[in-house]
């Protein structure tokens, strides 16, 4: 098998995949009215079957259907939460570098200080002050993951100022904006890229198991948190297609998005991979 | 014009030696000089200082009597350094080296033996030899008034070791630069210099 496909197809397959699931649940999410998902009270709790392949829940949903619209909300927080935080992370890493000594110290203090702090809790305390919802949850979910990117940025920009190509360049009169955007900038692109990647799957688990737990989404969401969350009440009873069904699709999809992100990693940074 | 380091110290660390300890040293831009002394006299460190990559702890580096220019001002006085792979960003293609300088339209690249197809490539796909040359094109700026070439020709084969100085020394008599050469090889000083100035007395 690994005779046939190497690094650089896997990457390609893992990113078709990855597109097929992210345009099917979008397209499900368009497609899909709420109408679909009215309760039915005369279909309730119904084993998985050729016209419910998923079952039915307690008020007799459609759980494909839920499960479809809920990954739909869990890739929007993804999308939205992990390009927030990757941007985050990439200036204030580079600020953190090129800046002065105070403002360096500071956002290092404060790095450790966001990431001493268990993300589950800081992220249940911010969504909570922000009034739950979509909106609490953003900010909680952009705020808590930038720290980790923003250190590998911050340390290859310190590596990247003292090189010779550097130095003189400022000797041929370019400012430190110039050669922010033309030295600096496009050394950092790959490692943008794979941050971001790899935030992502980060943004939606947290978004999940903060749902789950009952402090980031309204019930009436469909979300993969809050079917899960449902799902643990009739679990005891036998009924185990509302948790199997949805759990799965998104252990699946973090895994696909995680196994991009790593192996692109590799492929961009052929050293890394002996770590 | 006249490059002076007037009584210069310099340590790169409190905690370390002296490099140099009230050093001085002149150099007009009709002259040629071969700076020579074994490894560990600080002939680097003084290219480094003289074309103000570094500062002196004590003393100064003077340009026709002023200070050398700060930040986000064009050199007078541009270094070349001995490995052009480091000196060259590994992520830009060749072109845009010489762009960053404004040297790309200049008569100077042919004259260098640049070929114009390198200037697509990326700098892992030239030898060191031809990155040199890039190093050298992209530091002879209209505004250059003293070159200072440390070891640049020491890993390069003997032809062109000669072009690049044949080069260099033909455009320091055309446009008055004054020439500041690292070297442990006696006989290119002999050959290249008008002074030759040995560290170690």
């Amino acid at each position: 098998m690994t005779k046939y496909i190497n690094r650089r197809v896997l990457v390609i397959i893992l990113t078709v995949l990855i597109a097929v699931v992210v345009a099917s649940a979008f397209l499900a999410s368009i497609f899909i009215s709420d109408s679909d998902v009215e309760p039915d009270f005369s279909n309730t709790q119904l084993p998985p079957s050729l016209e419910h392949p998923f079952g039915t829940d307690w008020l007799g949903r459609d759980l494909f259907l839920r499960t479809l619209k809920g990954l739909s909300t869990s890739l929007t927080v993804g999308v939205i939460a992990s390009v927030i935080s990757a941007v985050a992370a990439i200036l204030i890493g580079v600020a953190s570098a090129v800046g002065s000594k105070f403002i360096d110290s500071v956002i290092t203090w404060l790095i450790d200080l966001i990431m001493g702090v268990p993300h589950t809790v800081l992220i249940i305390l911010i969504s909570f002050a922000c009034g739950r919802g979509l909106k609490g949850l953003l900010v909680g979910i952009a705020v808590t993951h930038w720290t980790s990117l923003a250190r590998l940025i911050r340390g290859e920009v310190l590596q990247l100022r003292t090189q010779q190509y550097i130095a003189v360049s400022r000797r041929l009169g370019k400012s430190s904006g110039w050669i922010l955007v033309n030295h600096l900038l496009p050394h950092l692109v790959p490692q943008f890229i794979v941050g971001l990647i790899l935030l992502f799957p980060h943004a939606i688990l947290h978004e999940a198991s903060i749902s789950f737990l009952g402090y980031g989404l309204p019930p009436e969401q469909p979300a993969i948190g809050i079917i899960l969350a449902e799902s643990t009440k009739y679990l005891s009873a036998g009924i185990w297609w509302p948790a199997v069904f949805p759990g799965l699709l998104l252990v699946v999809i973090v895994l696909l998005i995680d196994r991009l992100g790593e192996n692109l990693r590799i492929l961009i940074d052929p050293y890394s991979a002996h770590e | 014009m006249q490059l002076e380091a007037k009584n210069i110290s310099f340590r790169y660390s409190p905690k370390q030696p002296w490099i140099l300890k009230n050093f001085d040293f002149t150099v007009n831009s009709s002259e040629k000089v071969a700076l020579v002394a074994p490894s560990g006299y600080g002939k680097s460190t003084l290219a480094l200082l003289l074309s103000g990559y570094l500062r002196p702890v004590s003393g100064e580096i003077l340009l026709d009597g002023q200070p050398l220019p700060d930040k986000n001002c064009i050199c007078p006085v541009q270094l070349i350094y001995q490995h052009p792979e480091k000196a060259i960003n590994p992520r830009w293609r060749l072109r845009k080296v010489l762009e960053e300088s404004g040297q790309l339209n200049n008569d100077l690249i042919a004259s260098l033996g640049i070929e114009p197809a390198w200037l697509d490539r990326f700098p892992r796909e030239l030898s060191g030899g031809e990155l040199q040359r890039f190093c050298v094109a992209r530091a002879l700026i209209s505004e250059v008034k003293f070159l200072i070439c440390d070891e640049i020709s020491t890993m390069l084969d003997v032809i062109t070791q000669a072009q690049i100085w044949n080069k260099i020394l033909e455009q320091a008599e055309e446009r008055d630069i004054g020439i500041i050469a690292v070297t442990h090889n006696m006989e290119l000083a002999k050959r290249i210099s008008t002074r030759i100035f040995d560290m170690t007395k």
